[in-house]
């Protein structure tokens, strides 16, 4: 028993001296330190890389800014620590750069009011502490309206990692946007219960083909697995998280959305270094930047493209919701109300399909 | 019905593959007395490494070589430990499984993003034709095809060779071989070097053959469902094929029911696999007589 504890101790202390040696230490030049707390790789090709690819970009948009990034942190006393650590090493800005990391992070907050923290996704802020967010479900209505336009069989599928809520916000809004060019339109929803599983999420997007889907959509870390199952079937695609991924279907690509966080993260540094930082919650969108559509692929007609681009305008502009009453789930219960919508900021309470979905929400 | 029992019967193929390569993995090297929970990152060192090399010559039978070639090195880690320095084969195989999860992140994260062909599909002329069952059975890539005869041939390696016999015999009484003029430990690191090989192979058909990409803890518990579905086939090789691909036809099949929009929680959907699992060790569980080698999880120490 004591002979693990000091083992564990020794261990932890190892780690620690690893933490500070790996990041340069104390000493560095005026300017800004960032620390980054990341729950996967930074190069996952999905969530983790946009938020490292955001903070790449602050550091080359804003001279003096050190990065100091630590990935693969568990969700919890873990994430308070690595904050700690990398306030200690002199970060005044902290990026926790996910959902879980939120107790973490307003822990640490209260404990030191002078640094400033900004959170993704977050629901409850702090003076130092900001929550953003980009609101995905316009995207996914894009998205859906170049699905139903390009679909031969009006069937379409989308793969996805769990039921829960944002999920299940953008599968609504992929179906109401396909259904708002074609009236025949149907999304079949298949859960694959992990973030990432590739040969399970290939076993899912067979059995979606199999009942004659011909697009495939995919809400797990990485598309590539679905995408290119999809190409390989001879159907069509639509990615997430992931621009790049349109080489994976040169024929069958539609479209994909990917979250850049470049201009927000170099705002808040320029913020914090001229001293204006204040405590804010951000929801952004298509409009912000902070989501971008990928080129369209061959496949889509240009009067597809056309549409999509005038019903982003009109997003923008705020002439156009992506949840509009009338809304019925699948199960026939009213949802939104004639002459209302569905707020974005209250997506966390999307516990639903609407009809025309072909799933079980939970 | 055909369309769904083509779709079902693909699908088993598909997921059933690679867990039947990690059962016959874990099944060589319990054979010889040795659990070994490191499986999961044998695999994962496969997986990357058969990605990365197909990603780096084109070459997916390359890939499939190194695959195989990865996962035996890696293995020789664990049977050092375990039968040189005689550490504890569970801790030795959980640390080995970490390790494994995290050297493989490591050496696939600059290939995260690359696009490989992967193992071409080779159907058989005629059969691939067949109604339900020749896109499901005889339009697949080597290494499906290479799956059952696998595991025939390693039912009669381990009945009907004197090699196979002596691999048994260490692993139900080591001191009784060592008497009959074997050595045990030159024959378990045969053993582990024989499973390294198919959990490389098992890591393979995730990369190349079926995801085609390299995603960081991609076998995602394969390798320990594989350690279950060995106890699952009493330690035969022949009852392994079926117990792979009963639990892969359980996964495709709950994927599929989802699919064609059956009204059941997906929750309750994604536990039918294990669900199946207990209901055969329930039912086939009476009957059986110990079936595990008498050795397994020990070591030989030398005779006194």
């Amino acid at each position: 028993m004591k002979r693990t504890r000091i083992a564990t101790r020794t261990l932890a202390a190892l780690l620690s001296a690893i933490l500070l040696l790996g990041t340069g230490g104390p000493g560095a030049a005026a300017g800004l330190k960032v620390g980054v707390v990341h729950l996967g790789s930074v190069s996952d090709g999905g969530y983790n890389q946009a938020h490292a690819e955001g903070v790449q970009a602050m550091k080359k948009n804003l001279p003096g800014v050190e990065v100091i990034s630590v990935e693969n942190v568990p969700e919890g006393a873990d994430a308070e620590r690595v904050m700690e650590n990398m306030i200690k090493q002199g970060a005044t800005l902290i990026v926790a750069a996910s959902f879980g990391y939120l107790e973490p992070a307003l822990r640490v907050a209260a404990k030191y009011p002078d640094v400033k923290f900004v959170h993704p996704g977050g629901y409850k802020r702090a003076p130092n502490l900001t929550t953003y967010w980009a609101s995905t479900p316009e995207a996914f209505y894009l998205m859906g309206i170049a699905a139903g336009k390009t679909t031969k069989t009006s069937k379409l599928g989308y793969v996805v990692a769990l039921p829960i809520s944002f999920f299940l916000a953008n599968v609504n809004a992929f179906q109401l946007g396909a259904r708002s060019v074609n009236p025949k339109a149907e999304t079949r929803v298949v859960f694959t219960g992990g973030f990432l599983d590739p040969a399970k999420e290939a076993a899912a997007a067979n059995a979606l083909l199999d009942q004659g889907v011909d697009v495939l959509g995919v809400i797990v870390d990485s598309p590539i697995t679905v995408v290119q199952t999809a190409e390989k079937r001879g159907a069509y695609a639509v990615g997430y998280h992931y621009i790049g991924a349109q080489k994976f279907a040169p024929k069958g690509w539609i479209s994909g959305i990917a979250f850049t966080w470049g201009n927000l993260y170099t705002s808040f540094g320029r913020q914090v270094m001229e001293g204006r930082w204040k405590s804010e919650n951000i929801l952004g969108s298509l409009k912000d930047d902070f989501l971008t559509i990928a080129p369209f692929g061959p496949a889509v007609p240009a009067d597809a493209v056309q549409l999509v681009t005038a019903t982003k305008r009109e997003f923008a502009e705020g002439k156009r919701q992506p949840f509009p009453g009338p809304l019925r789930d699948n199960r026939g219960v009213e949802r939104v109300k004639a002459g209302e919508a569905f707020p974005l900021t209250e997506l966390r309470k999307m516990d639903w399909l609407v009809e025309g979905v072909i799933g079980q929400p939970r | 019905m055909p369309a769904l029992l083509r779709s079902l019967l693909s699908g088993a193929v598909l997921s059933g593959t690679p867990l039947l390569y990690a059962t016959l993995a874990e099944l060589v090297s319990e054979r010889a007395g040795i659990v070994n929970l490191g499986l999961e990152g044998v695999m994962l060192m496969g997986a990357v490494t058969g990605f990365v090399a197909t990603a780096r010559t084109g070459s997916a039978a390359l890939g499939t070589a190194a695959a195989a070639g990865a996962g035996a090195v890696f293995n020789m880690v664990f049977a050092f430990l375990v039968i040189r320095r005689r550490a504890n084969q569970l801790a030795s195989g959980l640390a080995l499984m970490f390790c494994g999860v995290g050297l493989s992140a490591l050496v696939g994260a600059p290939h995260v993003g690359s696009q490989i062909a992967g193992l071409p599909e080779l159907p058989i002329p005629l059969l691939a034709d067949l109604p339900v069952l020749g896109p499901a059975l005889f339009a697949r890539d080597a290494l499906t095809y290479a799956a059952v005869p696998a595991a025939v041939l390693l039912w009669w390696v381990l009945g009907s060779t004197r090699w196979g016999l002596g691999l048994r015999a260490v692993g139900e009484n080591p001191v009784a071989a060592f008497a009959a003029g074997r050595s045990p430990h030159a024959v378990q690191y045969q053993a582990l070097v024989l499973a390294g090989l198919l959990g490389g192979l098992a890591g393979a058909s995730l990369s190349i053959g079926i995801a085609k990409t390299w995603a960081e803890w991609m076998t995602a518990g394969r390798g320990f469902i594989a350690v279950a579905l060995v106890i699952f086939a009493k330690w035969h090789p022949l009852r392994a094929v079926a117990g792979a691909f009963l639990f892969g036809g359980a996964v495709s099949f709950q994927l599929l029911l989802q699919a064609r929009g059956v009204p059941v929680s997906p929750f309750l959907l994604d536990m039918l696999p294990y669900l199946l699992s207990l209901l055969v060790l329930a039912v086939g569980g009476g009957a059986r007589r110990h079936a595990a080698p008498a050795s397994l999880g020990r070591v030989f120490q030398g005779t006194p």
